[in-house]
């Protein structure tokens, strides 16, 4: 879409920066005539206590072009392009980045016609691992510093993106999800965050008068409606039940009508039934509206749940972090799986392998790469050694992220496309009338008997 | 012009009516007039609402219905006018699309044109079922063809064509043949018969007897034909995304209106004045082409 | 950027003169046969240009996706009928249902709104703009009008500020405001996309009834006028006939292009949630989400078959046309 023009005058000598040094536009302009490239925020990279320092790709001057797809799009897109703008600088490739949400489409047409982009955002592991049995995705092991790579990735991210013992997909976004969030103006919290799901329902009794509702929901998101929804009941799931048998459910081993599974339909049923505005209300909201009733006058309620990406949105993008609202994370239920969290991630892979490709990956995966879009807000790294979060809400969200004592992937992505795509449907009609509670999963289990395997 | 100008003088002539003949006539209109205003205004309704967003902050158009600035104007403001024109890229987008539209406008109707007539006037067997077919073939659905017509660009005569225009426009020509031959054919059998027997008499020959007579009386068929293709490549998304794919230099306007939203939908309310810029052109296209829908141009062209 | 002036320049100038000069050289080569025979070449000539793109890229994607349908999801296991099996024992019979309303529906809104514009509007001064209103909404791309229907069908709480334009009238006439998009009650969520096509398309039967309309000679009208026929009358036994065609051309459209529908219903109603699912959407759905070619390729020749009985009108209406002419 948008062509990063190079600045083809750089030096040319071999940049070996470490990640303390104040990285990209400052120090690359320096030595040049030509005026500095636009970057909106020069990332300043702290190495995180404990962590191994690690060491930018060496590059030079490469030349040519290189072709980007990936889902980002609007205010994502711009942050992903300074991104890269100093890896541009550097190597004077230019960038052909498309940036569209039918990725899927695309890629798979390309994947029959031989007609793919050097490197892509790649819908979920599920295609990752199509796109490799088909013999399309190019073996990462090389071409980024793997040891490093696997040293300061969470676990879960980085098993997310191999395939047997081979990296094919990496992360260079992330997300924390099942967070929950407040109006300190309203919610009081002062005897500290509640630490079982039980202090937070004592806690929506004892503010139940400061608000119309305990919860705010809103499940609209196009022909994606209803994630949200996945999401809490994926949080139950994991936090009721343990990460072996929320694996085991995406993994399509466990049925939906288990009472495991069953029983996180009904804590879902149960906030629902607390929620503002009533199943219409919830169903016609969009989801980046979701939480706009944590800041009415009365507040329409005390909690919304969502991921970390919400700061971008709506009153939130509005309101200042910390003030006018602020988060704990979704507490324990059973603490035999305490420490539990869910997160997401947008994988990316490389379709062919040439030198600008290796060196974008390579770059990629960098904790200077990512600090630059993290620094921009509205995205958290899977890098630990990443830091430099614009506020306080953002840096604890990278801290859950880093800290978790286990990491699991959003479930429903996990699922094959049709299973994920009918457990966002079957949460619309279990939201308009929870009393179909069996039918839903009756029908998500139809569903899954089909949807794995071929 | 000059047509239509004579058509209406013969409809409304001031000298055939003296004054109290209008009055009566126009009151007996009037039923004609409310019906048609109370219509357009309905369909007005949700563009108007649509504009009047494209100058509202997210904020607003979340909070406050678009109506309420008719009454106490407040907050409107060109940002979201200058968050679509300032993205990068978005000239050279613009001219892609027309690169795409036209050629992709031009070739099917063009083809349409005589095979439509084969179709209308030539006898031959099988000719029933073969535009059995051709209908049928309207019901498509498009998703069905990108891969095969896919494979078949990246082994095209020897080259691959994917991410070039010339993909597109075989794309485009192909997937609005069907419906350009079907609405022509009925347009041009429904023409007189005497007409081409007359020309035939005198010697013409079937060439002749298309270009000279067909086609001329197909206008305004022909436009509301290229009216049509033209808007729909023009919006077209899908088919440019599968067909040039991420060719940076060769996508169209509708790729970068699109890429205004994030993967989250957030930055919907620049579609809004998006939608007015995209949709100039083919409203500039329908209101040029609209002097072709006017009464006496086929009947015109025969008598000449 | 100057290449692809060039090229485009080429390609306006070039493609007519070869498609011209295609047709004369035919003439050429027909005029070397005997008499008899260059009226039996001469179509087959013509049909050439036409028949090889379509063949290409159109009919032999088709018999591929006929084949595909008696397959598994990629093609390499013969499934016989279990794919239709499926969708007709799974979501075939609520898209079915759906798909019937939006065919009638669609294809009698568009035609009556439609018809009484084109024809009420070539009695005033301001046709050209009446015609151009009806026409915008086709000239605004299918995410605008997702975005606009959202301001017109928003939904919120009975007693809040409405800041959709439908409920805040509801509300003001004293009603509970309507979540039209997500309520599955006597289908309104369907009557309300269908609602949205009609307004989308009732611009293009307007302009292709109104090119008929056209082309009727007013000396025909005038006459009936003269032996004192009413405009009633003239509309019924001469307009209405002699647009018959024309109308029949257009609803065969509107028939098929409700069959078609998907992005509304994608888009708006969550992925045919709310009893909203249609044929292409599901197809959709299996086909280019799910990778389920099989699945897909059944539903595809579903909607194929669905419109046989419209293609059977057609051929009748032809051989009657040219019976009379």
């Amino acid at each position: 879409m948008f062509s990063v023009k190079a600045i083809p005058t750089m030096p040319h000598r071999p940049l070996a920066l470490l990640v303390v040094v104040v990285l990209a536009a400052s120090a690359c302009s320096s030595g040049s005539t030509t005026p500095a490239p636009v970057v909106t925020q020069a990332p300043v990279v702290t190495t995180a206590p404990g962590a191994t320092a690690t060491v930018t790709p060496t590059t030079g001057p490469i030349g040519g072009t290189l072709t980007v797809m990936g889902t980002w799009s609007g205010d994502e897109q711009t942050s992903f392009l300074a991104m890269i703008q100093p890896w541009v600088n550097q190597t004077g490739v230019q960038i052909k980045y498309t940036g569209t949400r039918d990725i899927n489409a695309s890629l798979n047409q390309g994947i029959q016609t031989g007609t793919l982009p050097d490197l892509a955002g790649l819908p979920g592991p599920g295609q990752m691992a199509e796109y490799q049995a088909a013999g399309k995705l190019i073996k990462l092991n090389d071409v980024i510093d793997s040891a490093t790579y696997k040293a300061n990735n969470s676990s879960g991210l980085v098993n997310l993106g191999m395939v047997g013992t081979d990296i094919y997909g990496v992360f260079i976004k992330a997300s924390v999800k099942g967070l929950i969030w407040y109006n300190p103006a309203v919610v009081d919290v002062s005897k500290g965050a509640p630490k079982t799901w039980d202090d937070v329902k004592a806690l929506a009794t004892a503010d139940a008068s400061k608000a119309k509702a305990a919860w705010c929901v809103g499940l609209e998101s196009g022909a994606a409606s209803g994630w949200p929804g996945t999401d809490f009941i994926e949080d139950f799931v994991l936090r009721t039940a343990g990460p072996d048998v929320y694996k085991q459910w995406y993994q399509g081993k466990v049925k939906w009508s288990d009472p495991k599974i069953k029983a996180a339909f009904q804590d879902y049923g149960d906030v629902i039934k607390a929620s503002y505005g009533g199943s219409n209300y919830i169903l016609s909201t969009n989801f980046g509206n979701g939480g706009d009733g944590l800041f009415t006058t009365p507040p329409n309620c005390l909690f919304h749940h969502q991921a970390s990406f919400i700061t971008g949105f709506s009153k939130f993008k509005t309101g200042t972090a910390g003030t006018s609202y602020d988060f704990f994370p979704f507490p324990d239920i059973d603490p035999a799986y305490s420490g539990a969290v869910e997160g997401a991630g947008d994988l990316f892979g490389m379709f062919h392998d040439t030198p600008a490709a290796r060196s974008l990956m390579a770059y990629l995966v960098t904790p200077a790469a990512q600090s630059i879009w993290v620094g921009r807000g509205g995205a958290l790294s899977p890098n630990k050694l990443v830091v430099n979060y614009p506020d306080d809400i953002a840096r604890r969200s990278g801290e859950i992220l880093a800290n978790a004592k286990t990491f699991v992937f959003d479930a429903s992505d996990n699922m094959p496309t049709a299973m994920n795509a009918e457990f966002w449907k079957q949460i619309l009609v279990f939201v308009k009338d929870p009393s179909k509670i069996d039918a839903v999963l009756a029908d998500l289990d139809a569903v899954q008997s089909s949807a794995y395997g071929s | 012009m000059t047509v239509e100008g004579r058509a209406q003088d013969a409809k409304e002539d001031p000298n055939r009516n003296p004054a109290s003949k209008r009055v009566i006539k126009v009151l007996r209109r009037a039923p004609v007039h409310v019906a048609l205003f109370a219509l357009l205004f309905v369909w007005l309704i949700p563009t108007i609402g649509l504009f009047i967003n494209s100058f509202r902050s997210v904020d607003s158009i979340n909070s406050t219905g678009w109506w309420t600035v008719l009454t106490a104007p407040s907050g409107l403001s060109l940002d979201n006018y200058r968050q679509v024109l300032g993205q990068q890229d978005l000239g050279s987008k613009f001219l892609n699309s027309l690169y795409i539209t036209i050629p992709a406008t031009l070739i099917p109707t063009m083809i349409a044109a005589f095979t439509a007539y084969a179709f209308a006037w030539m006898k031959f067997p099988g000719r029933t079922w073969l535009f059995l077919i051709l209908v049928a073939l309207i019901v498509i659905p498009l998703q069905t063809t990108f891969i095969p017509i896919g494979r078949f660009f990246s082994n095209f005569f020897g080259t691959n064509i994917n991410g070039s225009f010339l993909a597109v426009w075989l794309a485009h020509t192909a997937y609005g043949l069907p419906f350009a031959i079907y609405l022509l054919r009925n347009f041009m059998g429904s023409l007189p018969r005497e007409i081409f027997e007359a020309a035939y008499i005198d010697g013409a020959s079937p060439v002749t007897a298309f270009f000279r007579l067909a086609l001329p009386m197909s206008v305004p068929a022909i436009a509301s034909l290229v009216i049509f293709q033209f808007v729909f490549v023009w919006n077209d998304l899908l088919v440019a995304l599968i067909f040039i794919g991420g060719n940076t230099d060769n996508q169209p306007l509708t790729q970068s209106l699109a890429s205004l939203v994030n993967s989250f939908g957030s930055g919907w309310q620049y579609l809004a004045a998006a939608g007015f810029i995209a949709m100039i052109v083919p409203l500039l296209v329908f209101l040029s082409l609209q002097r072709f829908f006017v009464r006496g141009i086929s009947a015109g062209s025969v008598k000449g | 950027m100057d290449t692809r002036i060039i090229t485009a320049l080429e390609v306006v100038l070039v493609v007519p003169a070869v498609l011209v000069g295609y047709i004369l050289a035919t003439e050429r080569l027909i005029s070397l046969a005997h008499g008899k025979w260059r009226e039996r070449i001469r179509p087959w000539l013509w049909l050439t240009p036409a028949f090889v793109l379509l063949t290409a890229f159109l009919i032999i994607p088709t018999i591929q996706t006929i084949w595909y349908s008696f397959h598994n999801k990629d093609g390499s296991q013969w499934r016989g009928l279990d794919n239709y099996a499926w969708f007709l024992n799974g979501t075939g019979l609520e898209s079915l249902i759906n798909n019937v309303l939006w065919v009638v529906f669609l294809t009698v809104g568009t035609i009556v709104i439609g018809l009484s514009v084109a024809v009420l509007a070539d009695r005033v001064r301001y046709e050209s703009l009446a015609k151009s209103i009806l026409f915008m909404p086709m000239a605004i791309s299918g995410v605008c009008a997702a975005v606009i229907w959202k301001f017109m069908y928003w939904y919120q709480t009975p007693g809040t500020t409405q800041t959709g334009v439908v409920n805040e009238v509801i509300t003001k006439a004293g009603q509970s405001p309507i979540p039209f998009l997500v309520d599955s009650d006597y289908k309104i969520a369907t009557f309300a996309l269908i609602f949205i096509m009609i307004w989308m398309w009732t611009g293009f039967a307007t302009v292709i009834l109104s090119a008929s309309l056209k082309s009727i000679s007013p000396e025909l009208l005038e006459a009936a006028r003269v032996d004192g026929a009413n405009e009633w009358q003239v509309f019924r036994k001469i307009t209405f006939p002699l647009l018959s065609p024309t109308i029949a051309v257009v609803s065969t459209t509107m028939i098929i292009t409700g069959l078609k529908t998907f992005d509304l219903v994608y888009t708006l109603t969550a992925n045919g949630s709310y009893d909203t699912q249609t044929i292409a959407n599901e197809m959709y759905n299996q086909y280019f989400s799910f990778s389920q070619y099989g699945r897909g390729s059944a539903i595809a020749v579903v909607l194929l078959l669905a419109i046989v009985p419209v293609m059977l009108f057609n051929i009748r209406r032809f051989q009657f046309q040219e019976g009379i002419r």
